[in-house]
């Protein structure tokens, strides 16, 4: 929401404070200031080291050189047909002024005008924005000779001051602008462009910034029209507008009561409708300074009958519809018109004012009379009924809509527009009729057209304004601050709510303007916010807590998978997270699923499910970084599995994957091997060993694991139980990969499974007396199972044998077909010296048993 | 005879001299003090000589071997020092070269900056508490005071999962960490329901949100929230514990400002600015020349979402608070793509 700071001081006085001076309080209330736009105002110069606030652009007006001036005539340039010469005067001397425009072209040649034209004069060496570039520009005038005259200033269009887009044309102010005067003076303005939460929806009008400023800074709210009444109050601008009114209302006879019913089907949905009419009016452009107001709140100006309601809509929050009273009238057969709100019926029709036949359904409201649909309540009129240039009497509506109603439908239409913002966040029915009394003040005083007699009011469902009692000792509670009930009443009628103060309590009345205060317990919440904000949020002091410590029951799972990540980084893996939300022909490279937890609304197809495999979310990282030399990496999430109409399961998973160069390269280390299936296992060895699993077993894979290779894959088991599976990738699927040559290892657990093993925690001692070492190679067939033979020797060798490391593997014609030979490092280690001879004894016995058990033969 | 001694000492010396290896030292060595040297001669011939010349050549030859042997031991050091210094001058490395790397493992910025959050929390007393990521509408809005069709869920573009016959309550993906809120306290209230015990804890955990995946904006992103319940907790105690966090965080000297603001689920609600850490304060691209960076949302638990969790609102009050791990990496690092952050190039990850 952009409001101008000129249109704020139509409500309050703001001498003394800086722009940035409103822009921080407003910020520190709520009503959040994310840009400053400067269109005349001075502004602030940071020196260096100084800090900022806000985030600014626009531009500031030089009082010297931007003045207000008068266009006397408008010649034409002897050497150019398109350009003409100004006769101007700027308060103190002639000036002959070059421009181009094409809305003062027509007047060229016409001899001296009899009404001059108002214009924004800019002198030499003035900066302003360029009007010709494509993007905000900022350049400064020179003297130069454009086709053999001399120029050296120019007439200014809103483009070129910073106010708006427009280029086209110059401005041309209003008829009572005061020649010679800095234009900064006249009409300096700075926007504030603010973020409008959707509880500060009453707040979304100028009215309403206005009023939070007057509570945060002390100062009187002018109001033009009472809150309560509807009524015009008595101030300086507003006497004027009364006068005309009145004078207006004098000629017209006939009230508006006499000519239009309303008839409202259901309460809920439309709370209150008020229609006023006004005749012989006069469509024509408003004035330029209401024109540049709209312009700098985000508003294009239309003409004077549609800018009236959209700028009592900004100016006082009520969004207005303007209806061709014509129109209704011959629809009505020239009888009296019947306005009719009700749902519509699926199916029916109407043609918005876009021009775009829209099909509605019984979730949309609509404004009808006798004959038909006319507008879709609350979101945009029909065309039919529209203003155009040929309206002479209009009939406007300001009603009360139901919020979560108008929400659906302007999302169901796909047509957010002011109205059905300021409607789908609740606009309080009491602002409905001082909407109406606003526009129809503004039209008459833009149009010339009479106002008729009273209003058409009906008003079914009035809210209620909660009264909300907060103690002294609620403040203390939740606020942690010291009030008394006096205090706190003060800080509530700044914002207009009506306090009775008892002892320690304050009984608080909701004012009616606002739909955001709830009863209760709720109530209380929404009064305390106001007394913190009222109060200042940085006022409240900073406090530790004193209130006692909680059971302190941990997060057993969490801290498990933080260690596991650990471990998994000091072997050398890196972290990765995927996206959950996968599709199932991605997933299908690697495995495919039947069900997945789909989305109803997803972004794309290829994220239209939550993910059933990390390992695929995995292996599409590892694929996209394949190009690199060496790639380990892991992730630790969840994956989902559907259950019917339910939230899913959503198991814990580790997927790992390696390929490429086993040793990092460097200039002197050439080593090309790389990641195998042991050195996966060499891995998972590590990781089930630092979160201290025993009972850890490897077994050939399960042949359901379809997507490893048959031969180079194992299942890891705990006690028996499977809880993951690696190995290398199945040929075939490692093929559907934009892989590297080299193979691709993976592993997948179930960490639920994992996490759920008791861990062991002994530690085998360590000896002080000297080991003896001895190395013993085996030669043994194919099909027996390292494993065995290294149980046999653990089994054998008893305690005294501390340590079995496989330290070669080696086949040869030699040795025989089918055999192999296993060679192994022994450690012999007793709670005393071992001699030579001890251990050689011990080594005989694992022999015999070696050759006993599985047919080995000592290889010499 | 003494003459001869000095003759034998003289030339050892004058030979030594210009001996500058170690292999020629021995050969020194064996020709002026080995068994056949001229001085051991000497020594050999000590029996022949009379009672009155043995002691005088006996002590002199003594001299010229003690002179000859500490010549000697001061010629090895020198040529030691010297081959040694000349061995270091070849030896020398080009330092340039690069180091020899190692696989190293990282874990994942967005994990690390987690970390770093939940080890502040820690240590001021804050558990972890972590929920399931899909969820219902009724845990993820209704409970957390969002009713149907409230404007406030525009600001939370929200994943539908398919499902039939759910009417109001559809499955969603959470759009925020706070539905963990309403299954920690009703937790929480379980294990003592007259008098639920105090809460203290933070939750982290991946989020969603519809919307185009983009530089700016993405579909999944990290949060950790923070949740206090307690008999005794007021808004001065949250302005204390988040301006300490967010000193904690970003330095102690950082200026920390709140704003009031509107969360559903909160009330009062703020927004949390830190100076920026970028410029401090100055005005820069990062925090596009405010000064100040948000860096997270808070307020104190409104009546409803306690209620709902199973702690009168009249005995209890509480607050909350949510912040953005990938955000503030953002910040901290000048990221400027989201994306990095689930795109897994490890290009990207290995700076961190």
């Amino acid at each position: 929401m952009k409001i101008p700071i000129s249109w704020l001081r139509d409500y309050i006085d703001l001498d003394g404070l800086s722009v940035e001076d409103i822009a921080r309080k407003l910020t520190l209330a709520g009503l959040e200031v994310d840009e400053i736009k400067y269109a005349g105002l001075p502004m602030p110069e940071y020196k260096d080291g100084e800090k900022h606030e806000f985030k600014t652009s626009g531009i500031a007006w030089d009082k010297e050189k931007l003045v207000v001036a008068e266009i006397r005539e408008v010649k034409e340039h002897p050497n150019a047909d398109r350009l003409t010469l100004l006769d101007l005067f700027d308060g103190k001397e002639n000036q002959t002024v070059l421009t181009g425009a094409p809305n003062i072209f027509h007047l060229k040649g016409t001899g001296k005008l009899a009404k001059p034209i108002k214009a924004a004069y800019a002198k030499e060496g003035t900066t302003l924005y360029d009007g010709h570039a494509e993007v905000l520009q900022l350049m400064t005038l020179k003297r130069t000779k454009i086709r053999g005259v001399e120029s050296y200033s120019m007439v200014c269009s809103e483009m070129e001051l910073g106010i708006s887009e427009e280029h086209e044309g110059i401005i041309l102010l209003d008829d009572d602008a005061p020649v010679g005067m800095p234009l900064a003076d006249y009409m300096g303005d700075a926007v504030l462009d603010i973020s409008v939460a959707p509880n500060m929806a009453r707040n979304a009008n100028v009215l309403g910034v206005a009023r939070e400023l007057a509570a945060l800074t002390g100062r009187e709210l002018r109001k033009r029209v009472d809150t309560e009444t509807g009524r015009q109050v008595d101030t300086e601008t507003s006497r004027q507008v009364n006068k005309e009114t009145s004078k207006h209302e004098v000629r017209s006879t006939q009230s508006v009561t006499d000519l239009v019913e309303i008839e409202i089907t259901n309460p809920e949905l439309n709370p209150r409708f008020v229609a006023g009419l006004i005749r012989d009016i006069e469509i024509k452009p408003s004035p330029y300074h209401i024109q540049r107001r709209l312009r700098l709140a985000g508003m294009r100006p239309i003409s004077n009958i549609v800018d009236a309601t959209n700028y009592a809509m900004l100016d006082i929050g009520q969004p207005l519809h303007a209806f061709d009273y014509d129109v209704l009238k011959s629809r009505a057969g020239q009888k009296n018109v019947r306005l009719i709100t009700r749902a519509a019926k699926d199916g029916e029709k109407l043609t918005t004012l876009d021009g775009k036949e829209r099909e509605l359904t019984s979730a949309n409201v609509l404004v009808c009379d006798e004959s038909g649909s006319l507008a879709m309540a609350g979101v945009m009129g029909g065309e039919e009924s529209e203003v155009t240039d040929k309206t002479r009497t209009i009939l406007l509506e300001g009603a009360a809509w139901n919020p979560m109603n108008i929400r659906k439908t302007a999302q169901q239409h796909n047509l957010p527009s002011e109205a059905s913002f300021r409607f789908s966040r609740g606009v309080h029915p009491a602002m409905a009729e001082q909407g109406v009394q606003r526009g129809l003040q503004l039209m008459a005083e833009w149009s010339g057209g009479q106002i008729a007699p009273g209003l058409v009011d009906v008003y079914p469902l009035k809210p209620k304004d909660p009264v909300v009692t907060v103690t002294t000792k609620d403040v203390k509670r939740l606020l942690g601050i010291d009030l008394t009930a006096k205090q706190i009443a003060e800080l509530l009628t700044r914002l207009e709510f009506k306090c009775t103060v008892d002892k320690d309590s304050v009984k608080a009345e909701t004012p009616p303007h606002r739909l955001d205060i709830g009863e209760g317990a709720v109530g209380l919440a929404d009064v305390l916010e106001e007394v913190a904000r009222s109060y200042g949020f940085d006022r409240i002091p900073e406090t530790r807590m004193a209130d006692s410590l909680p059971p302190q029951l941990g997060n057993p799972q969490h801290e498990w998978e933080e260690r596991a990540r650990d471990i998994l980084v000091t072997l050398g893996l890196q972290e990765i997270v995927s996206y959950r939300l996968t599709s199932p022909e991605r997933e299908s490279r690697l495995i495919a699923y039947d069900d997945y937890v789909a989305l109803a609304n997803p972004i794309a197809p290829e994220r239209r499910v939550m993910r059933r495999s990390l390992l695929a979310s995995l292996l599409e990282s590892v694929e996209k970084n394949a190009r690199a030399e060496s790639i380990a990496m892991f992730e630790i999430g969840p994956v989902f599995e559907p259950v019917k109409n339910d939230v899913p399961k959503e198991p814990r998973k580790l997927a790992m994957a390696m390929t490429g160069l086993r040793t990092q390269t460097a200039w002197d280390v050439k080593d090309s091997a790389t990641f195998d299936f042991y050195d996966m296992k060499g891995r998972l060895e590590l990781l089930l060993s630092g979160l201290r699993l025993g009972g850890v077993s490897y077994t050939p894979a399960d042949a359901s694991t379809s997507y490893l290779h048959p031969g180079k894959s194992a299942d890891v088991k705990v006690n028996g139980q499977t809880v993951g599976v690696f190995g290398e990738l199945h040929p075939l699927v490692k093929e559907k990969y934009d892989f590297e040559e080299s193979p691709v290892v993976v592993a997948e657990f179930d960490l639920d499974a994992l996490r759920n093993v008791k861990p062991t925690y002994g530690v085998a001692p360590v000896s002080e007396f000297p080991p003896v070492f001895e190395d013993i190679a085996i030669i043994v067939d194919e099909s027996v199972a390292a494993e065995r033979v290294e149980g046999l020797i653990r089994q054998t060798g008893g305690k005294t044998v501390t340590r079995i490391r496989l330290f070669d593997v080696y086949r040869d014609e030699k040795i025989g077909v089918g055999k192999k030979s296993l060679a192994y490092s022994l450690t012999y280690q007793s709670e005393k010296t071992m001699t030579d001879a001890e251990a050689a004894a011990i080594r005989t016995k694992i022999v015999k048993r070696l050759e006993h058990e599985v047919g080995a033969k000592l290889r010499s | 005879m003494l003459e001869q001694l000095n003759e034998i000492e003289k030339s050892a010396l004058e030979s030594l001299q210009s001996v500058t290896d170690e292999s020629a030292l021995e050969v020194w060595r064996v020709s002026h003090l080995g068994r056949s040297s001229p001085l051991m001669t000497v020594f050999a011939g000590l029996g022949k000589l009379s009672k009155e010349e043995r002691p005088v050549v006996g002590s002199g030859a003594n001299r010229v071997k003690v002179a000859l042997e500490s010549a000697l031991e001061e010629r090895v050091k020198v040529v030691k020092e010297a081959a040694l210094a000349k061995s270091l001058e070849e030896e020398s490395l080009d330092v340039t070269l690069p180091g020899r790397g190692i696989h190293v493992g990282r874990l994942h910025p967005s994990t690390q900056q987690l970390r770093k959050v939940m080890s502040i929390l820690a240590d001021m007393g804050f558990q972890v508490y972590t929920s399931r990521e899909v969820e219902t509408d009724e845990i993820n809005f209704q409970l957390l005071n969002f009713p149907p069709n409230h404007p406030a869920r525009d600001m939370q573009d929200t994943f539908f999962v398919e499902a039939d016959g759910r009417g109001d309550n559809p499955i969603l993906l959470r759009t925020h960490t706070s539905p963990g809120q309403i299954h920690a306290m009703r937790e929480y209230a379980k294990l003592n329901p007259d008098n639920p015990p105090p809460i203290r804890i933070a939750l982290p955990g991946m989020c969603f949100r519809n919307e185009q995946i983009t530089a700016r904006s993405e579909i999944q992103f990290n949060q950790v929230e923070g949740l206090v319940v307690g008999e005794n907790i007021t808004f001065a105690d949250l302005k204390g514990t988040l301006a300490d966090f967010a000193r904690r965080m970003f330095g102690q000297g950082a200026r920390v400002r709140f704003r009031a603001s509107y969360f559903p689920f909160t009330e009062p609600s703020a927004e949390v600015d830190v100076e920026c850490f970028v410029c401090g304060g100055k005005g820069c691209s990062v925090c596009k020349n405010s000064g100040w960076l948000e860096i997270l949302g808070c307020g104190m638990v409104h009546p409803v979402v306690l209620q709902n969790g199973g702690y009168d609102p009249a005995r209890y009050s509480g607050f909350a608070w949510g912040m953005g791990p990938e955000r503030q990496l953002m910040l901290r690092y000048k990221i400027d793509d989201i994306r990095y952050f689930w795109g897994n190039d490890l290009r990207f990850l290995e700076q961190f």
